[in-house]
């Protein structure tokens, strides 16, 4: 059976043998900045076209289905589209900021891939932080938000930039704290720890209410950190006709676009490490037989299939809610996520004290 | 005024909403002071899609005219046109036979319920929520699809003539509108549940852009926008016309004066209106569905005066006669200029979300506002 | 504000927001609610209410004869101008002459599909038609002749 793993030995055995361990490390460094730009760039066409259909079928409408067979060249159309248009930059702006603005925003969402498990020992880099790793490149993206706000020159693109500044700083804060309420299973926090503590049952099932309380409030704060309505005050249409993005057009705008698909996949890719064990099989106590067959479904689609069935709870979100006012926004961040996730942190130290968890 | 752009002298934001912006549903062009995300002020600035619609009609004879004022308030033309329709009558003293009088409360109340399912859509887009629309859209649908059998358009159907309507209702009519409510009233609950119900939603509106009885009165607000702050107004209860005497209905008044019970009086409106259609519509009487009137209609020297209860509001229909075969001059009284003047009124001290959720409950139609 | 309360707002929050979210699950679960109309596919199919205003035609029988007398009145009733009609001098078998339609020019993009045409009509000599595709690629197009070439006055019709 071929699995990821494998064909990354073969790869890593064929360089070692060919060209000496020094050029191997180069040529494995430029070939996974290809992959994780051709990751990239699936991810963003995938997932926008699944927004699309799934937002038409809530919609009872039929969606994209005209470009390619059943619509699926839609997006690339699309890209193509973006690609060739001008990437306007208007007069007021301040040049260097507006034009670095997106460059940084991509290259925070690429540098989160780092230490996320795609398979069983698929990884870029096992970093013995991982999670931390992560909550704290994730929040760079707001830099190149308020920087792309500040240098439009736009009264709409700052609004945008401020709100979208309070917001992801604040939500921040309960993200973190359901992050440390798993952690405080774990014991650990490197990614491949947290998915081998969670091979005799995912952590949602094991950690009992307090683990599902950190996972909603965790689905919460990262659908506010990565913009998405809900907590789409940042760019607001209605209010702010595009928020911070609202000069910009061509890759330029792509580059936001795709970004805010991409984290998505992130914070999802997350969750289902912290809670779904990421690539684990799902398992059910002693039935070997069917334990078996649930080992036989490779590890890469278990952590795909989590993840994509998250990445389609966040877009139920999005489809079905209304906007928040950003007061609101801040109100239920402050006395409501943030209280209920710090007594929740310490409703799990006690099931962890008592090990009521195995 | 301020300069249209950049700052006023104590630095405050001043930010042009509009007139093309997703929020004003048209041609609306707002300035707004603004304090961080806190509204000082708002001054609106009209004249957009002005097409002198007023002047168009002095030189359109007392038939012709009738079917301009569809491009007033689109979303409810049939009232428009019913206005119209009944201020010439009142000048001919002609004498509407009773089919056709049913057969326009009917389509009035129709024209009600499509405009304010479109107004429920709209306003759930307005504060983020994009799917209600689509929804809202397909109940419009099959109102617009028995607009299209019987009048033959599906928004400006012209279908009001003095004298009566235009055309006899469709063989389909009766059954087509009872099917139409018993969709309704299940749908209604989808609804509630998708929206009306919805934390973030009531939050959205709860106690954002209240307007009081008094302020209502004295900028002349109308319609739903006043029943919301306790002041009752409903032309059809006070004025009425028509059969609009003879049918059971409620007169919807909430005293909230904010965005929710604006909400919730076009909610319950509507339920009204499904109410009136049921008491008429399996009891139209036979007989003609147009009182027979001279080809050329000429009004005698003088002034007439006829309001209707729109959609929106009061729309009152001035007409002034000289005797010739064409108005001398026509005035209309439109409920959204007085409902947008309030906005200020409304909004200020508000954030930004909360203009936009104020606005979506005045159900503003441009077009309305400046003719 | 009390636990209890707090607890209460809570979970009335989350329980009005779970109600939405069975909503549009209900719609995503269930495709055959899409309402979607293929337009230009399902122009085979399409069927539009019988008196829907799409354009006035004039209506000609088997032997190319029409109804219109050229008598103007819906010229006269509508109220953008959008019909013309030159008239002619016929000579009528007695000798006598007679006032019959030259052209009828109607101009579609002036048109607003009001009806009121049709109703001044006194001898049912136009309707409305129900095609609604107008688009062309040059305006001229729109202005047409109503009366076809070579047709006449119906037998009978004042």
């Amino acid at each position: 059976m071929i699995s990821l793993e494998a064909l990354k030995n073969e790869v890593q055995n064929w360089l070692q043998l060919h060209v000496g361990s020094t050029m191997a490390l180069i040529a494995e460094s430029v070939l996974l900045g290809i992959l994780v730009i051709a990751l990239f760039a699936v991810l963003g066409l995938l997932l926008v076209f699944m927004e699309r259909k799934v937002s038409a079928v809530m919609q009872i409408r039929l969606g994209p289905n005209r470009v390619g067979p059943k619509g699926w060249l839609q997006t690339s159309a699309d890209t193509l589209k973006l690609m060739l248009k001008e990437g306007l930059t208007p007069d007021g702006a301040d040049k260097f900021l507006f034009n670095l603005a997106p460059f940084i925003i991509m290259i925070a969402a690429m540098l989160i891939m780092v230490p996320v498990a795609f398979a069983r020992n698929f990884q870029i880099w096992d970093i013995n932080i991982g999670v931390l790793y992560i909550s704290s490149v994730a929040s760079i993206s707001v830099i190149a938000i308020l920087m792309a706000g500040w240098s439009s020159n736009n009264k709409y693109s700052l609004l945008g930039a401020m709100r979208s500044g309070a917001q992801i700083i604040s939500y921040e804060l309960s993200a973190g704290i359901a992050v440390i309420t798993m952690i405080i299973l774990t014991g650990s926090l490197s990614v491949n720890d947290i998915i081998a503590s969670q091979e005799n049952g995912w952590w949602i099932f094991k950690g009992h209410i307090p683990a599902i309380i950190a996972f909603v409030i965790f689905m919460i704060a990262v659908t506010a950190e990565t913009n998405r309505a809900p907590f789409d005050l940042a760019e607001a249409e209605s209010e702010l006709t595009a928020g911070f993005h609202t000069e910009y057009s061509g890759m330029k705008f792509a580059l936001f676009f795709l970004a805010e698909y991409i984290n998505i996949f992130i914070v999802c890719a997350v969750a289902a490490i912290l809670f779904f064990g990421g690539w684990m099989p799902f398992h059910i106590g002693h039935w070997q037989a069917f334990n078996h067959i649930m080992d036989y479904i490779p590890s890469s689609i278990w952590f795909f299939g989590k993840t994509f069935f998250l990445i389609g709870l966040i877009m139920w979100f999005r489809w079905t809610f209304p906007r928040l006012r950003i007061d609101q926004l801040l109100n239920l961040e402050w006395k409501y996520l943030l209280p209920i996730s710090l007594l929740n942190m310490l409703l799990m130290t006690i099931v962890a004290i008592l090990k009521w968890y195995l | 005024m301020h300069e249209v752009a950049g700052t006023t002298p104590e630095g405050d934001f001043i930010i042009n909403v509009g007139p093309q912006h997703p929020a004003t549903h048209g041609v609306l062009h707002l300035v707004i002071t603004l304090e961080g995300e806190t509204i000082k002020k708002i001054e609106p600035h009209l004249g957009y899609i002005h097409r002198s619609i007023e002047k168009m009609c002095e030189s359109l004879t007392y038939r012709q005219f009738i079917y301009v004022t569809s491009r007033m308030d689109y979303l409810s033309a049939h009232i428009n046109n019913h206005a119209c329709a009944l201020c010439v009558e009142k000048g001919l003293q002609v004498e509407v036979p009773l089919r056709a009088q049913y057969i326009r409360v009917m389509m009035d109340e129709l024209t009600r319920i499509a405009s304010h399912e479109l107004w429920w859509g709209a306003l759930a887009m307005d504060v983020g929520a994009f799917t209600p629309f689509f929804y809202a859209f397909r109940e419009r649908e099959t109102i617009n699809e028995i607009m299209e059998e019987t009048c033959g358009a599906r928004l400006t159907m012209n279908y009001m003539v003095p004298g009566g309507v235009m055309a006899d209702i469709h063989p389909q009519f009766q059954q087509k509108v009872n099917f139409f409510i018993a969709l309704y009233k299940k749908k209604i609950e989808e609804y509630n549940e998708l929206v009306t119900g919805n934390i973030i939603f009531q939050n959205r509106m709860k106690g954002v852009g209240f307007l009081s009885a008094e302020n209502a009165i004295s900028y002349g607000c109308s319609g739903p926008v006043a029943r919301a702050s306790g002041v009752a107004c409903d032309v059809r209860k006070r004025y009425p016309y028509d059969v609009y005497e003879q049918v059971q209905f409620e007169e919807v008044i909430e005293t909230g004066g904010d965005s929710f019970a604006r909400y919730l009086v076009r909610i319950r409106e509507m339920e009204q209106s499904v109410h009136i259609i049921e008491q008429l519509i399996d009891n139209i009487p036979e007989g003609d569905f147009q009182a027979k009137t001279k080809a050329v209609l000429k009004l005698p020297k003088g002034e007439f005066y006829q309001r209707v209860e729109t959609a929106r509001g009061e729309l009152g229909v001035y007409i002034v006669s000289e005797g010739g075969t064409t108005p001398y001059r026509i005035k209309f009284r439109s409920p959204g200029f007085s409902n947008l003047s309030a906005l200020n009124e409304m909004a200020k001290g508000g954030k930004i979300g909360d203009l936009v959720a104020t606005m979506g409950t005045l159900d503003l139609v441009i077009p309305d506002i400046d003719r | 504000m009390s636990i209890q309360q707090y607890i209460q707002d809570v979970y009335g929050a989350i329980k009005s927001l779970l109600k939405g979210m069975c909503v549009t699950g209900y719609y995503f679960l269930h495709p055959k609610e899409i309402i979607t109309e293929q337009y230009p596919d399902n122009r085979a199919t399409l069927k539009l209410a019988e008196r829907f205003k799409g354009e006035v035609v004039m209506l000609h029988d088997e032997n190319n004869e029409h109804a219109c007398t050229g008598c103007t009145a819906c010229e006269l009733a509508c109220p953008n101008g959008t019909i013309k009609i030159i008239t002619q001098f016929d000579i009528t078998p007695e000798g006598k002459k007679k006032k019959a339609l030259n052209t009828f020019v109607y101009h579609l993009e002036l048109c607003t599909m009001c009806n009121l045409c049709v109703e001044a009509c006194p001898t049912g000599a136009i309707v409305m038609a129900q095609n609604f595709e107008h688009s062309v690629y040059d305006r001229k197009q729109l202005i047409k002749t109503l009366n076809k070439p070579g047709s006449k006055l119906r037998a009978g019709v004042e």
